[in-house]
């Protein structure tokens, strides 16, 4: 039972993150490296932030804020100074290592018992059960902690993403999202393409340091690794979300990408489970995602080439 | 309204694939007028109309618009005064938003986006009465996808979203170039109506002589970059497609005669 809630407690984290890439690569079409760099970095501020006492909520706003300037620099290098979208992105990605490193002072940071948003909401949890340590679920006993933290991230991705949605069905959020479906028409209709593709950067980025920060509070430790991957691993429940879903409404998207962590992340722990070595987790990740964005295309030629064949035959 | 002061534009100056584009380009156009522009492939009219909107900044030359000079305003600041419809029906609209997202973006062209909503209740009414004026049917599929629609449904959409907010400038690159010959007729014939109703000053490019002899109040055709006739008034509503014919036959005539005098020469003194 722990290991389910756990699962879906790491789902939950990584669907914000999910949540961020989604940002970047579907809604503008960025392929958006520097997200992992500011998936450490929110991790890394608010480890130093929560040992140094600063409590769980500012720690985690201040990732937030950090990751949304690391999201806003490669936003402007790529808009104002012309540089490729993926080589900007590389660029931030690559200086973020050694501010990193800067910010932690090592390469892994424990958090020691300083308070951590899991920590208090396993005491509010506490409280509401009546000091028991266990429950019974589904006829299975569950820790208290267990099932209190989970609640606590599951409320904090569901305020994210009601927020998200409500911010993309204003003014600014709708150009942003007309921005990468057609920058010229957004220029035409008098806004910034650049402004709004800066600001879009930020706001992915800013999900990713908030990612970020959950999990290094959940698991005790901030790493300067954590963040290798999460490109892929984000663009995986993406893309697992679309096929879940199978609309192009904002709202049904949005579900469906933090659907799509989950589900990647269950996965991930059912393969794990059943003997899946650790070290080809990105490897068979990697090649997921690749097999989904080249696979419609194959269809579609094999079908254009079969009707051709029909013709000729 | 207008004023185009001596525009010179080069694309790729100084390599292989050089083009002057603008040649010195110069034209004021009154508040109200229609502007018909016409001229060959390559002849700088598209050009002169992406200057106008800031597409490129100009090597030389002033451009003006309602006394403001906005010769080195991006494009998207010079968008509060300006309307546009381009060629390909699918560069005016955003084809993963839903008709009223493209339509509510349209309503706030050249304003502060904000965090107000993007689209309520009310306005969705304004804009199914807006879209109604098309007579397209498309009242009753605001919430469908844009990129849903034919062609000739989106450039009349474009056509409309550049002018909910009226401009002081509507710029029309050829559009009606990309679609079958009914789609371009209904867009032509709503393109007159709004233009009639709102007298919007227009500036329009275009191939077809039907169009030209039958549009607008002022012609000017481009050539190698420069403007080699400008006709207005009576002129301009005397005017038949045959003497346009004449007159791009007698353009064609002198590069003929430019390019065979410059081969003599050469073979007389190379």
């Amino acid at each position: 039972m722990s290991l389910l809630l756990g699962s879906l407690t790491i789902g939950i984290i990584v669907s914000l993150l999910a949540l961020g890439v989604y940002i970047s690569f579907r809604i503008f079409k960025f392929p958006d490296m520097s997200c992992e760099g500011s998936f450490t970095l929110g991790a890394a501020v608010a480890t130093v932030l929560v040992v140094a006492g600063s409590g769980p909520l500012m720690a985690t706003l201040a990732a937030v804020l950090v990751g949304g300037a690391a999201g806003a620099l490669t936003g402007v290098i790529h808009t104002r100074f012309k540089v490729n979208d993926l080589l900007a992105g590389i660029l931030v990605m690559t200086a973020l290592y050694s501010i990193n490193l800067h910010v932690m002072g090592t390469s892994n940071l424990p958090l020691g018992s300083a308070d951590t948003f899991g920590s208090v909401a396993t005491k509010i949890g506490m409280s509401l059960s009546g000091g028991a340590e266990t429950v019974s679920l589904l006829g299975r006993p569950a820790t208290v902690q267990d099932l209190s933290i989970l609640a606590a991230t599951a409320l904090i991705v569901m305020v994210a993403t009601l927020l998200l949605f409500a911010f993309f069905n204003t003014q600014m959020g709708l150009a942003m999202r007309a921005t990468g479906d057609n920058s010229q028409m957004i220029r035409a209709l008098g806004s910034s393409d650049s402004a709004m593709q800066t600001a879009g950067l930020a706001l992915s980025n800013a999900m990713c340091g908030l990612s970020g920060a959950l999990l290094a509070q959940y698991q005790g430790f901030a790493d300067i690794g954590m963040g290798i991957g999460t490109l892929v691993t984000g663009l995986a429940s993406v893309i697992l979300g679309e096929a879940l879903v199978g609309s192009r409404k904002l709202g049904h998207l949005l579900v469906a990408t933090i659907l799509g962590g989950l589900l990647y992340r269950l996965l991930v722990a059912v393969a794990l489970r059943i003997g899946l070595n650790p070290n080809d987790l990105k490897l068979v990740t990697a090649a997921f995602v690749l097999v989904a964005l080249v696979s419609p295309m194959l269809y579609t030629q094999w079908r254009k080439r079969r009707d051709a064949g029909a013709q000729n035959a | 309204m207008l004023e185009i002061g001596h525009i010179s534009k080069t694309f790729n100056a100084g390599t292989s694939n050089e083009v002057r584009s603008l040649h010195g380009v110069s034209l004021t156009v009154e508040d109200g007028s229609f502007v018909i522009v016409l001229g060959t492939n390559g002849s700088g009219k598209s050009t002169l109309l992406n200057a106008v909107a800031g597409g490129f900044i100009v090597d030389q030359g002033s451009i003006s618009i309602d006394g403001q000079n906005v010769t080195a305003w991006p494009e998207y600041r010079r968008a509060q005064f300006i309307g546009r419809v381009f060629q390909n029906p699918f560069s005016g609209t955003a084809p993963n938003l839903s008709i009223a997202e493209n339509l509510a973006l349209a309503s706030r062209r050249g304003q502060f986006r904000g965090m107000g909503r993007a689209l309520d209740r009310a306005q969705f009414g304004q804009l199914r009465e807006a879209v109604s004026t098309l007579g397209m049917g498309l009242e009753d599929r605001l919430d469908n996808l844009i990129g849903s629609l034919s062609g000739g449904q989106r450039q009349a959409l474009t056509l409309l979203m550049s002018t909910l907010v009226k401009p002081r400038l509507l710029l029309l690159d050829e559009h009606t170039a990309a679609l079958d010959p009914k789609s371009a007729d209904q867009v032509i014939r709503i393109t007159d109506r709004v233009v009639t109703r709102d007298r919007l000053t227009t500036m329009m490019v275009t191939h077809s002589m039907a169009q030209a002899v039958s549009l607008g109040d002022r012609l000017i055709m481009m050539h190698r970059g420069r403007i080699i006739q400008d006709l207005k008034g009576a002129e301009k509503r005397r005017l038949r497609p045959e003497d346009l014919l004449a007159r791009f036959e007698e353009v064609r005539r002198a590069d003929l005669l430019d390019e065979s005098a410059a081969d003599l020469l050469r073979r007389r003194y190379i």
